[in-house]
């Protein structure tokens, strides 16, 4: 046996609880190992491990007076990391962006219309009631039909008809195939209550909720009989909604709370010195954009359109406006946390030859109008000067119009007046989604207008194919392609995707992997961190 | 009829026209507030028609006038109407009563400004008489200075300096304030009392220089140089001579500010996340929730009108010529 290999079976050792540390430590150091190491390596270890207890108290940046615990109403992130609290959903996406079963044991299709789930057995409600087929069709229901209020309503127009099929079994058929339809369930809105109560925070959750006050705090106790293996350690958790940036960094300096999301970026370099909690980030689907209306000259110009997509510094976007926190994008609105993200594009950089080359064939001459507010992002004006200073390099005038913040929605951003804007996504976490909702040519929200090009045909196409096919290495050929038409034909300019930035306090250990898909470990750190 | 309730009688008739009056003021004041809820609270999904259908389920395509007079009818009879958030872009109605939305926050926000009041006023009025007592020593000289540099630093520095030295290096109080309606009064008061330490230093000095002067002001009167001539001693003089004709500007200066505990705290409550009414009626104007915003301005108005009531009051009740006018 090697030393290596006896390291790595004195781990496990320990791991499982076979040895003591002291023990552990000792073989480490028979090995060779020096004791500062030693112990280091002693106290990661221990740290890989969950452990069940404490109390777990988060500072959230969202949460509103008119927050309530009836899923259909989820808006922001206070609603979200609750509701995956206590409730859970058919599917959920793991911690390294998988699609897995959750309440559903396994589900199947075979021509992406008729969807069959099959419900995992003797899942109980905190209520005490065993989860069956009859909830889960009244939970559905709940998002469905005429008079439904639910936010998920819009999603769920693709579900022609929904029934139980015995207990344990629920089938769906769609209007249209969906390949993403596991994916759709697992959405935050569509959680799963016992038939006739949706509203008062009964799910089958690893925890139970205890109080919960609008706008100010959640309190939950961890529940005895989840199903759930390896999930929600703790024994107590306090959500607590703290607006104010400074007030949260003061929660978590002095320990009242154990961990919080959005840290502001202004003092994240201050903050980081503290001794005691550790910065975090995770590079997420929401994104920047700048889009260019093909229905307005001189940007329906593709050599024009390309010009401008050459003289972006893009890293210099990153480091100045995010400071540092977020990704360069390449011109797509698909980012590295989706499944299909197409790596083989070339990433687009500065290039002043390219640009010039381009904007000479164009034939145009004279300024670029950019309409900029920070209504779109926090820093979309100063983004907008600096695109046009690195365009100037090029021999480009790109001329920066600030607009008012009110209104900007309705005056400046998807409107024909304006030609060029800046713009944000918050993403979405499949591809079907994010393009049928800004890129499609049946959406309203079809900020680029780019509908008619060969291309712009072309995807709209693709997209429509790829909805319906099952196979999964066809449908990544599809998206790759999608995503290439715009990358090279689209209007859209997309230079950054921004970055989740929370703080944690060195006391909480999370798994190796954390989910981007939505902010907080995929908003579900409550029942995926655990005290070291 | 007594010429005391007589006054005040008086004095209340005036308020209510002052209500009156503060009331068409916050109207036309929010109605010049630029922005638009239905823009607000829409977002990228505010086009001309979703807009225009907000307005039109809120009411805000009637007149102004017509909406003055509804909301000063509903506020008569104790209804401030029916919160604007809540009714999202997913056609939701959520949105809750006025009066309950601000009727818990109110009771918080009372019950931080009565423990700031229990330990501010009797400290500014000690040391006020007792700086008056010990003019010119070492001990007002260091009174002063300390309470003008409290007052003199902004609200959420004195804040940040009481949480990095009570919270932080020293953990004896907690810099979360986040208190609820079944938080117990020994906890309510323990995680109250960064706030209401910092709110007591921001208006310390204030009240005790308004005392201290008053007392000193009298000093120099012809009737406390007779009680020096008979005999009375230095204390005898301020506590049994001074202070009783010194009363009317100490209680002006006092209600002025307890108004200001009540509608002025919203940096200390952020600062503290202490859920009060500031901080309600401040996330109501980003929203353009425009009954929380009237809401709570009338309330605050009501808030100064009755201080500044019982002040004057005082001021009658504590001076003979104000009390048997000629």
């Amino acid at each position: 046996m090697s030393k290596l290999e006896y390291r790595a079976i004195q781990e496990l050792k320990y791991k499982s609880g076979q040895i003591d540390r002291r023990t552990f430590v000792r073989s480490l150091l028979a090995t060779g190992v020096a004791l500062p190491s030693a112990l280091s390596l002693a106290g990661q270890v221990a740290a890989a491990t969950p452990k069940s207890g404490g109390r777990f108290r988060m500072g959230l940046g969202h949460g509103s007076t008119t927050d309530t615990l009836d899923s259909a109403t989820s808006e922001n992130h206070f609603t979200l990391v609750n509701g995956y609290t206590f409730g859970n959903h058919l599917t959920e996406v793991s911690n390294t962006g998988e699609l897995i079963p959750e309440l559903a044991e396994s589900f199947e299709s075979g021509d992406a219309q008729k969807w069959v789930f099959n419900l995992r057995q003797g899942v109980e409600f905190h209520n005490g009631k065993t989860m069956t087929s009859e909830d889960v069709v009244a939970s559905y229901n709940h998002h469905m039909g005429e008079d439904s209020t639910s936010a998920a309503k819009g999603l769920l127009t693709q579900v022609k008809s929904l029934k139980a099929d015995g207990k344990n079994k629920v089938i769906f058929e769609l209007e249209n195939p969906n390949a993403d339809f596991p994916f759709i369930v697992s959405d935050y809105h569509i959680s799963i209550r016992p038939a006739g109560d949706m509203a008062s925070g009964v799910g089958t959750g690893g925890y139970i909720l205890q109080s919960f006050e609008p706008g100010v705090k959640s309190v939950l106790k961890k529940n005895p009989n989840y199903w759930k293996e390896g999930a929600a350690h703790f024994d107590e958790v306090e959500l607590l909604s703290i607006i104010d940036p400074t007030a949260r960094q003061n929660a978590l300096t002095s320990g009242d709370i154990d961990a919080m999301d959005r840290v502001d970026l202004k003092t994240v370099n201050l903050f980081k010195r503290n001794k005691d909690i550790y910065i975090w980030d995770a590079t997420g689907t929401a994104h920047y954009t700048f889009p260019m209306r093909l229905n307005v000259a001189p940007f329906d110009n593709y050599d024009l359109r390309m010009a401008l997509k050459w003289s972006i510094k893009r890293q210099e976007l990153v480091d100045k406006i995010l400071l540092g926190y977020g990704a360069i994008g390449n011109d797509h609105p698909i980012s590295t946390a989706n499944r299909y993200h197409n790596s083989d594009l070339p990433q687009r950089e500065f290039d002043a030859d390219k640009a010039a080359y381009h904007y000479k064939k164009s034939g145009h001459s004279g300024k670029i109008p950019l309409s900029a507010a920070d209504a779109a992002f926090a820093g979309a004006v100063d983004a907008a000067q600096l695109m046009a200073a690195s365009a100037a390099e090029a021999g480009m005038e790109i001329e920066v119009i600030r607009e008012p913040k009110d209104g900007y929605w309705s005056n400046v951003w998807n409107n024909d007046a304006k030609g060029w804007c800046a713009c944000y996504w918050g993403g979405r976490p499949t591809e079907d989604w994010m393009f049928s909702a800004a890129y499609t040519d049946d959406t309203e929200w079809n900020d680029t207008a780019w509908k008619t090009t060969d291309s712009a045909v072309k995807f709209n196409k693709l997209v429509k194919e790829a909805r319906a096919e099952l196979n999964d290495n066809k449908r990544r050929e599809l998206y790759y392609e999608c995503q290439r038409l715009i990358y090279d034909d689209g209007g859209t300019i997309c230079p950054i995707f921004n970055s989740y930035v929370s703080a944690n306090s060195k006391a909480i250990a999370t798994d190796e992997n954390i989910a981007a898909n939505w902010d907080s470990d995929g908003a579900k750190c409550v029942e995926r961190w655990w005290f070291a | 009829m007594h010429p005391v309730l007589k006054t005040v009688l008086g004095r209340l008739g005036l308020g209510v026209a002052t209500l009156f009056i503060v009331s068409i003021i916050i109207f036309s004041a929010i109605e010049m507030l630029p922005g638009d809820f239905g823009q607000a609270i829409l977002g990228q999904a505010a086009t001309e028609e979703t807009v225009a259908a907000f307005r039109r389920e809120l009411g805000l395509d009637e007149p102004p006038y017509i909406r003055y007079l509804q909301w000063v009818g509903g506020a008569i009879q104790g209804d401030l109407g029916t919160s604007f958030s809540g009714r999202n872009a997913s056609g939701t109605d959520r949105s809750r009563e006025v009066i309950d939305l601000i009727a818990p926050r109110l009771w918080n926000t009372l019950f931080l400004a009565s423990v700031t009041a229990i330990i501010a006023v009797p400290v500014s009025l000690f040391l006020g008489i007792t700086s008056a007592l010990y003019r010119n020593s070492v001990y007002d000289r260091t009174i002063n200075t300390t309470t003008l540099t409290t007052i003199s630093f902004p609200e959420f520095f004195v804040a940040y300096i009481l949480i990095l030295l009570l919270a932080s290096l020293y953990p004896i109080f907690p810099s979360l304030a986040n208190v609820d309606a079944a938080t117990p009064l020994s906890e309510r008061l323990y995680r109250s009392a960064l706030p209401a330490f910092t709110l007591t230093l921001v208006i310390v000095a204030h009240m005790m220089r308004m005392t201290r002067a008053a007392i000193i002001n009298l000093l120099a009167s012809p009737y406390i140089q007779m009680a020096r001539l008979s005999g009375a001693s230095q204390t005898e003089v301020i506590l049994k001579h001074a202070l009783p004709n010194a009363w009317a500007p100490i209680a002006t200066v006092i209600a002025f500010n307890l108004a200001y505990l009540v509608v002025g705290v919203v940096v200390v409550e952020v600062v503290f996340v202490y859920p009060g009414v500031g901080q309600l009626m401040v996330d109501a104007v980003t929203s353009r929730d425009i009954p929380v915003v009237q809401g709570c301005a009338l309330i605050f108005a009501i808030t100064y009108i009755l201080l500044n009531l019982i002040a004057d009051i005082i001021g009658i009740i504590t001076n003979p010529r104000l009390l048997h006018p000629k």
